[in-house]
């Protein structure tokens, strides 16, 4: 059964006046913020289908905004986000584009600080659930339900098997892992979705096997 | 777990308790959560739709300017002495109004089941407290009891616009609502199960057919119809009337016709009201009107 709490029927608390359009919507830019690991110096906003069509009345712009900041759904901050990233020095430009999008809930979030750039794509799936689908050209497929760690690695053998060795002496279970590459041995990335939230010293020691290059945690 | 309204019904039967007592329960197995922090967490659903409510009652105004301030205008009707549809009805239709204006004005709610239907359960829950006094962990009853059904619907029809029309959203509400007040009243589980079924084959085929794809018009409005129903299904139930068809059967119906509702008219924007020359002015008027919070920059 897909419906297994009543929360999910009676709630969630947010602020109006969509839960696909608006909660989703905040959900994705809070999910892409944890990835990118701080707060945005400018950030690019690329709404697709429905997003592209229908963001004013729904405020799909504001709620992104506000998860970008690191609001929750039902923050009461959610509707003057734009006031707020100002004052935070968040740049924010936004884009509606023309091309027809898999999903008709579709935005493309370019998150920038300094000379450090990272794309993400999310969509929202309906009742405020959403997916982040792509992360800087890899395929990825993270729900932001459960603590996850995304590994930029060198596409060679071996490397799979050390992350997850060490998870394994670290008692970490994982609950879903997939790996993607853009091109044979060049650059891959490895998602690893896990039961329990995965410590700083894991991390650092995953950072430090030979041939990984980036290691990024989603903190709650 | 209860995986219909039949299977529910029997639950309360065998175990000789409420609806809502069985939601907790099922509650408390599912997410390992104790019964004081379920109780707890659906407390403060109940304290955001109290405060929805009030604000809406106050008087609100949208962004796009579509909706807002009705709820104030019932309140002035209702304390003018008027009111041809008697006090508590039109009571719940002011506050399910209240409720969705805050929400199209971008204000906090809880989505019941949704955030385009959250008007209808607070909406009467808040007109009963006058009428019926209930305490306060009456009022959470009710929305555990609104849960049980919302459970079964969303797991065997749906409660999304998208995928099975407005009868999806206000209809689950409306008949959510409705089996909750019979129990808030008083009446059995089978007569909750009765006046759900009542409320929601009237409101089947309702088509999900938003002026400019904004949550504002016709679900307003949609939100007060369904509080006016869920109080009539109700009083049925508790006359003794019964519904010919069974509570599982209406949802089984709904769901059949929410597959074969044409996409149009499910939360597109492109059919129904939304494809009127009036919803095809307003939606230029507002689109062309509205300015964006960020910088726009169109390629």
């Amino acid at each position: 059964m897909k419906y297994r709490s009543v929360f999910d029927v009676i709630g969630p608390i947010m602020v109006g006046p969509s839960s696909s359009h608006t909660a989703g919507a905040a959900k994705i830019g809070r999910l892409a913020r944890s990835i990118f690991g701080k707060q945005p110096d400018k950030v690019v906003l690329s709404l697709y289908g429905s997003f592209a069509g229908t963001y004013k009345g729904h405020a799909t712009d504001v709620a992104l905004i506000a998860g970008l900041l690191g609001y929750e759904t039902d923050d009461p901050r959610l509707p003057q986000s734009a006031q707020y990233a100002k004052e935070a020095g968040m740049e924010v430009v936004l884009r509606t584009e023309e091309a027809i999008p898999e999903h008709p809930n579709t935005v493309r979030i370019s998150m920038q600080v300094g000379a450090e750039v990272m794309e993400v794509v999310g969509i929202s799936v309906g009742g405020g659930n959403v997916e982040l689908c792509e992360l800087n050209g890899f395929q990825l497929g993270l729900s932001g339900e459960c603590p996850a760690i995304l590994i930029i690695n060198h596409d060679r053998y071996g490397i799979i098997a050390r992350v997850t060795q060490i998870l394994s002496e670290q008692h970490v279970n994982i609950g879903n892992m997939k790996v993607s590459r853009k091109e044979k041995g060049k650059m891959a990335l490895m998602v690893i979705e896990t039961d329990e939230m995965i410590s700083g010293s894991i991390i650092d020691r995953i950072r430090q096997l030979e041939g990984v290059d980036r290691v990024l945690s989603m903190e709650d | 777990m209860f995986s219909n309204v039949a299977e529910l019904i029997a639950l309360t039967e065998e175990h000789s308790c409420s609806i809502a007592e069985i939601m907790i329960r099922q509650e408390m197995e599912v997410s390992g959560k104790s019964r004081e922090q379920i109780r707890e967490q659906m407390s403060r659903n109940l304290d955001v739709m109290e405060k929805a409510v009030e604000r809406g009652l106050n008087g609100v105004k949208s962004h796009s300017g579509l909706t807002g301030g009705d709820a104030v205008k019932m309140r002035q009707y209702l304390a003018e002495g008027n009111g041809l549809s008697g006090y508590p009805v039109l009571d719940a239709v002011s506050k399910a109004v209240a409720t969705n204006e805050v929400n199209a004005a971008m204000g906090l709610i809880c989505a019941t089941p949704t955030a385009g239907s959250s008007g209808v359960i607070p909406g009467v829950l808040f007109a009963l407290v006058d009428r019926l006094r209930p305490t306060r962990d009456e009022m959470i009853d009710f929305l555990f009891t609104s849960g049980a059904f919302g459970m079964v619907v969303a797991n065997n029809a749906s409660i999304s616009g998208a995928a099975g029309g407005c009868q999806a959203e206000v209809g689950s509400a409306t008949g959510m609502a409705a089996a909750s007040i019979v129990a808030l009243a008083g009446g059995t589980p089978e007569q909750s199960s009765t006046a759900m079924a009542i409320a929601l084959k009237n409101l089947l085929g309702l088509v999900c057919d938003p002026v400019a794809g904004l949550v504002e018009v016709p679900c307003v409005k949609r939100n007060a119809m369904g509080a006016a129903i869920a109080m009539v299904a109700a009083d049925m139930a508790l006359a003794g009337i019964t519904s010919a068809i069974p509570c599982d059967e209406v949802i089984e119906a709904m769901y059949r016709i929410g597959q074969a509702m044409p996409i149009a008219l499910r939360e597109t924007a492109q059919g129904g009201l939304a494809d009127t020359p009036t919803g095809r002015r307003l939606k230029k008027e507002i689109l062309d009107s509205e300015g964006s919070a960020a910088n726009l920059e169109n390629d």
